[in-house]
């Protein structure tokens, strides 16, 4: 039997051979790491189960070429497994897939086997047949040197086994009962006692065996062999009257806490072991009063120890629940006592929560607040919640209304720290560490006896701490940097420079190295670091021009340009095809640099062009001598520019009262260009800034799709708090997102350092997507809990508001229903007439009024107009019409939103203009229409209306030139390929319909491809490039925002489906 | 005994579904369908237990996820309640702060942790750093 299994197996990759559908594999393998992303993008977007069949047949028909492909690795396997398991989640067919999951768990290595055991695990069921085919490699997992495999054998066997199988592992099993290692004792044990559910008669004879396990030394196995124990006691309990002693001793154990801590739950140990042992005891004593005897000590206890327990944190969760200003001290001061007694990581997490949320709500003065708070950081330490110490800092920086109490504040807070620095071999937790570091390096200036040469010396005692981590040695020179410049004699500076910039490890000596930089121009630190400034905004020069004379530099020596990796491939891909028609020479540049490609010239040749040849020799020359030469010249960067850029941005000190402007500057600066309206050296810097920095956008892109937040994005959040907060207002998410986001040490330098530290960019801007990453992702903590943060997060918009998961909500049916216009398309204000509009729909009515609105799409926004007419025959006064603040949109009320009388059977309209803040796929936006009837009797109606983000797209009219530099400059892209039925696989309709329904600019058309454009208001460009071959249209959107992309390509997968 | 563990969000979509009795593919859906409806349609006063058909649901719900159990009546109600925040306990471990997304990108470990904590519709492992060991072990050595 086993041979022929074998040798199936071992046939089947040619057997597939035979079948396999031409083109498919090769293609799929370039981008194969992100099909499994493509397609868990494409179940979020789903709106309808008509969308979903659609997309999972084309999955499962992709699936079925790859899977069978010899090309196809173990890799890939592993991840069509998964794709298949989400096909059939979601109620499809992938019974093709089958065979191919029991050959991953045969052939692959760990994970991929681990993955292919789990497919069989979900697809097979106890008579399958393909089941007795995976035998074999249970039986060689089984006797496998390796633990990781015998572990999964053993949980596959536990799980799905074909029972006339049974004897060619039994004996193995058995043997794995005396290893040397829990789990796969444990393991061992619950495969018999799937055997015991399964056949019964075929473990009889090992009935010794299972006593041996609920003895085991491990709580695990023992706990493992009471399934078996429940089983058999149920079937016949007499037969195990003796073992009542046994049972009753471990839940002795059990409930007096001498089990291992981690197998409490909440404080309580063992909970479900505890449990499965009643059971079992209960079927002991039914109707057996000798045997019950035994048990009543036990049950007594157990009840007693739980109600102890639940009272415990019953009494806690109702102190909280009651605290007010006047109890707050008495409250906060039991809930300390508990916590310092609780050993248990889970209700340290959740009291030192509770505690620093009470402290910061109702403290009664200064010192209590931070003498609470030590002790909340000094034992949550290293398990608490991040947002605490972060919420406490924001909260000492943003600070009140009220300066002299803020000052007062803070003073006591690097009073108290300083003292505890100075108690003697005390260890604090090094979030505590960080937290001390941080406000001693900002607010030590507010001392009067101490130096900042005094709070340096106690800052590098603990830096020479050995116990001190490199990330908390990273805060603490950090602080050393920020006292530096009020500091008079620098020696322990000299001297902690002297000692960490020797330092092995790397983070710490660059820290240590930038401060010996920096301290050599003293001036230059005190501008960079200005005494409590630590919520201001900073100017960052997102073109990150300073680099220019590097680049420059390293240029005009020969070295080749940077090319993202995305341009690399694609190059590498196109290059293949483009030598295949052309001659060698004119592949090469004419331009400076001899014998090197010009990247971007080849690039964009085989982007816009691919397998048209001519067109795209064409282009490939004339964007070289405009995209490269221009800027990096023979003799390299052209000095005339550079003192230009110098003046700009170069210089890095920045005066203080000069920031605000130049935030504003450069917030126009970023809009211009995106206006398309910039300077060529803008232009220039920007594509030099993209090409640099290209690969971590779009990665990120690719990788975290709803989660991401990257860049590009921040810079504008920036800008709309600017649009909002005016003056020396300070702006304070920014201090989240730069400073504490997360645990990342050197994450606040990003604002400070950018300027000046040229090498570590790169690093710096990874970290600032990653800060939002973890900000923005929403945590699956449960409801009451979010809650509960949201409390301390009133300042932090971005910790749980910012969810971007609600996204890819399928839309709410549309309310709104079409009226007929005629009557009311005359009502509208002229101006507005001459856009374009939407159809006029009635959006609610009442026996008084009745309210329809309609879009018109402006050019510089969306104008939404909504007709109230008044059907009755009285006259209504004030009425007035509003709507709610809805996330992603701005809405300004246009003049003339209270109509103070409207006579009977008018018509008055009412417009909003509505901005867009972000990207989204639908949103919607609600109000109300409010009015008096005869003066007495008010009234109030609601209504809602849906957007859609095309409301937002405009085209850009811009040149084929301006394309191609723009295509270059965006980091952020997207691909996929459309299957279209021949009628439609048409270039001209294809263009047309992405004209009239997305509102797209044709900016070409070239052979077989189309280019085009839009900008999704207020200015945000995206390019769009889409080919034509065979009846599959290919789309490749590129923008300078992270998800545009991906909710336009939604977009026009959707018209084109309709269309 | 537990019959069947699911994800699934307000949406009603299914993130991740184990069923630990042959249900027909087909007739999952149906099954999926009906369960979050009934969940969904319950207040945040309500009880988190339904009887439905001949069994019983417990659910819990993170965010706008759901995690719905469904078992016969020889489970206790409470157990498992507890042992669904036990469940997503150790997924925010292993994820560091779970979402819906780290769900659905990794299903594959989602399931394998499942898969150490019931075995058979029964509670096998509830001790965190045991459920987890097996998969970061795999992770470790895919790693290098």
């Amino acid at each position: 039997m086993s041979d022929i299994v074998e040798k199936t197996l071992t046939a089947l990759p040619g057997l597939f051979l035979q079948n396999q559908p031409g083109g498919g594999p090769s293609a799929a393998k370039a981008s194969f790491s992100s099909r499994l992303g493509s397609l868990v993008r494409g179940i979020t977007a789903l709106t309808s189960k008509h969308e979903e069949e659609k997309l999972i047949q084309q999955e499962l028909s992709s699936l079925k070429a790859t899977v069978s492909a010899p090309t196809t690795t173990l890799k890939m396997m592993k991840e069509c497994m998964v794709r298949l398991i989400y096909c059939e989640m979601l109620g499809y067919d992938a019974s093709f897939g089958y065979i191919h999951a029991i050959k991953l768990a045969q052939q692959g290595s760990l994970l991929e086997k681990r993955v292919g055991y789990l497919a069989v695990s979900l697809f097979l069921h106890e008579s399958h047949e393909l089941l007795l085919l995976l035998v074999n490699t249970v039986v060689k997992d089984l006797q496998s040197t390796n633990l990781v495999e015998v572990c999964m054998a053993l949980t596959v066997v536990s799980q799905i086994f074909p029972r006339e199988m049974i004897p060619a592992v039994l004996p193995l099993i058995e043997d794995k009962l005396q290893h040397s290692k829990e789990i796969i004792r444990r393991k061992a044990v619950l495969a018999l006692y799937k055997f015991h559910l399964i056949a019964p008669n075929q473990v009889q004879h090992i009935h010794i065996k299972f006593r041996k396990a609920l003895c085991d030394r491990d709580v695990g196995v023992m706990a493992a062999s009471l399934h078996i124990y429940l089983r058999m006691i149920k079937e016949n309990s007499s037969g195990y009257k003796d073992l009542t002693g046994s049972f009753v001793t471990i839940l002795k154990q059990v409930v007096g806490g001498k089990l291992p801590v981690d197998f409490n739950y909440h404080s309580v140990p063992a909970p479900w072991l505890q449990i499965q042992l009643l059971r079992i005891l209960g079927l002991l004593g039914k109707d057996d009063q000798r045997t019950s005897e035994l048990m009543y000590d036990v049950l007594d206890e157990s009840l007693r120890r739980a109600e102890l327990n639940h009272n415990v944190t019953y009494t806690l969760e109702l102190l909280y629940r009651i605290t007010n200003a006047q109890n707050v001290t008495v409250i906060v001061q039991k809930m300390l006592e508990y916590l310092h007694q609780s050993k248990e990581e889970y209700v340290i997490v959740n009291l030192v929560g509770k505690i620093a949320e009470l402290a910061e709500k109702y403290a009664p003065d200064n010192a209590w607040f931070i003498q609470t708070m030590n002790a909340v950081f000094s034992v949550g330490g290293d398990v608490m919640h991040p947002d605490i110490p972060n919420n406490f800092l924001r909260l000492l920086a943003e600070g009140f209304d009220d300066e002299t109490e803020d000052q007062q504040l803070r003073l006591y807070a690097v009073q108290s720290y300083l003292t505890l620095l100075d108690v003697e071999n005390v260890f604090y937790p090094q979030r505590f560490l960080q937290v001390m570091s941080w406000v001693l390096g900002e607010y030590s200036y507010l001392l009067d006896k101490e130096t900042p040469e005094e709070v340096i010396a106690k800052l590098y005692k603990l830096l020479i701490n050995d116990s001190v981590s490199s990330e908390t040695k990273a805060w603490l020179i950090a602080a050393v940097t920020k006292l530096t410049p009020q500091a008079h004699s620098s020696n322990t500076i000299d001297r902690l420079i002297q000692e960490f910039t020797i330092s092995l490890d790397t983070c710490v000596r660059q820290h240590a190295f930038e401060l010996k930089h920096l301290h050599e121009n003293v001036e230059l630190m005190r501008s960079l670091l200005p005494v409590d400034r630590s919520c201001e905004d900073l100017v960052v020069d997102a073109s990150l021009s300073f680099l220019d004379g590097f680049v420059a530099e390293g240029l005009s020596q020969g070295a080749a340009p940077y090319k993202p990796h995305h341009q690399r491939q694609e190059e590498n891909l196109s290059q293949e095809k483009v030598l295949n028609f052309e001659p060698y020479g004119l592949s090469f540049s004419s331009s400076g640099f001899t014998g090197r490609q010009s990247p971007a010239g080849i690039s964009l040749g085989s982007d816009v062009s691919g397998n048209s040849a001519e067109t795209g020799l064409k282009e490939t020359n004339g964007l070289k001598l405009e995209g490269i030469k221009k800027l990096w010249g023979r003799e390299g960067y052209l000095p005339k520019k550079e003192s230009k850029t110098g003046d700009e941005s170069g210089a890095p000190p920045i005066p203080q009262e000069s920031i605000m402007e130049n935030v504003d500057q450069a917030i126009t600066k970023k809009d211009q260009s995106q206006a398309l309206t910039q300077s060529k050296e803008e232009k220039e810097k920007q594509l030099l800034a993209s090409s640099l920095f290209v690969g971590l956008g779009s990665e990120s892109t690719v990788n975290l799709l709803g989660k991401a937040d990257t860049v590009s994005h921040k810079f504008r959040r920036k800008s709309k708090v600017k649009d909002t907060k005016s003056g020396e207002t300070t702006t304070t998410h920014n201090m989240t997102c730069s400073s504490f986001g997360s645990l990342s040490n050197a994450a606040y330098e990003d604002n400070y350092y950018l300027n000046t530290l040229h090498d570590r960019g790169d690093k710096e801007l990874k970290k600032f997507s990653l800060n939002s990453e973890l900000l923005d992702s929403e945590s699956l903590t449960e409801l009451p809990l979010v809650e509960k943060f949201s409390h301390c997060s009133l300042s932090t918009p971005s910790l749980f508001a910012d969810n971007n998961m609600e996204i890819f909500h399928p839309p709410q049916s549309s309310t709104a229903s079409v009226a007929n216009e005629s009557s009311l398309a005359s009502s509208f204000l002229e101006e507005t007439t001459e856009y374009i509009h939407s159809d006029v729909m009635k959006v609610c009515n009442n026996e008084t009024i009745s309210v329809s609105s309609n879009k018109v799409w402006k050019d510089d926004c969306l104008l939404m107009v909504w007709s109230v007419t008044n059907k009755s025959g009285l006259e209504l006064k004030n009425a007035n019409l509003e709507i709610f603040p809805a996330e992603n949109f701005k809405v300004t009320e246009q003049p003339g939103c209270c109509v103070p009388v409207m006579e009977a059977e008018s018509t008055k309209s009412f417009q909003f203009s509505v901005q867009i803040e972000k990207p989204f796929t639908k949103g919607n936006l609600s109000g109300f229409i409010s009015y008096h009837v005869m003066d007495t009797h008010s009234a109030q109606l609601e209504f809602s209306v849906d957007l859609s983000l095309l409301d937002f797209i405009r085209p850009l009219k811009i040149s084929s030139e301006d394309f191609g530099k723009l295509w270059l400059s965006f980091a952020n892209d997207v691909k996929q390929n459309v299957k279209m039925s021949e009628s439609q696989a048409a270039l001209p309709s294809v263009l047309k319909t992405l004209q009239q329904k997305l509102r797209l600019h044709i900016v070409d058309i070239i052979g077989n491809e189309g280019l085009l454009a839009c900008q999704l208001l207020p200015s945000i460009p995206c390019l769009l490039h889409c080919r034509i071959h065979a009846d599959v249209l290919a789309l490749w959107f590129r923008s300078s925002c992270s998800t545009l992309p991906d909710y336009l390509l939604y977009q026009c997968q959707k018209v084109m489906e309709g269309s | 005994m537990i019959k069947f563990f699911l994800m699934v969000n307000k949406q009603g979509q299914t993130r991740l579904s184990k069923y630990y009795e042959h249900v027909d593919v087909n007739k999952r859906t149906l099954l999926e369908t009906e369960v979050i409806k009934s969940c969904l349609s319950r207040s945040n006063e309500q009880c988190s237990f339904i009887e439905f058909k001949d069994f019983k649901l417990i659910y819990r719900q993170y965010a706008a996820l759901f995690i719905v159990v469904g078992v016969n009546d020889t489970e206790n109600e409470m157990a498992i309640y507890e042992f669904i925040h036990n469940f997503v306990e150790v997924l925010d471990e292993y994820f560091s702060r779970v979402s819906e997304l780290d769900i659905m990108f990794n299903l594959d470990k989602v399931h394998i942790i499942l898969d150490e904590m019931v075995l058979n519709g029964c509670i096998v492992e509830t001790n965190r750093a045991r459920i987890l060991a097996p998969l970061l072990i795999l992770d470790k050595v895919s790693e290098s």
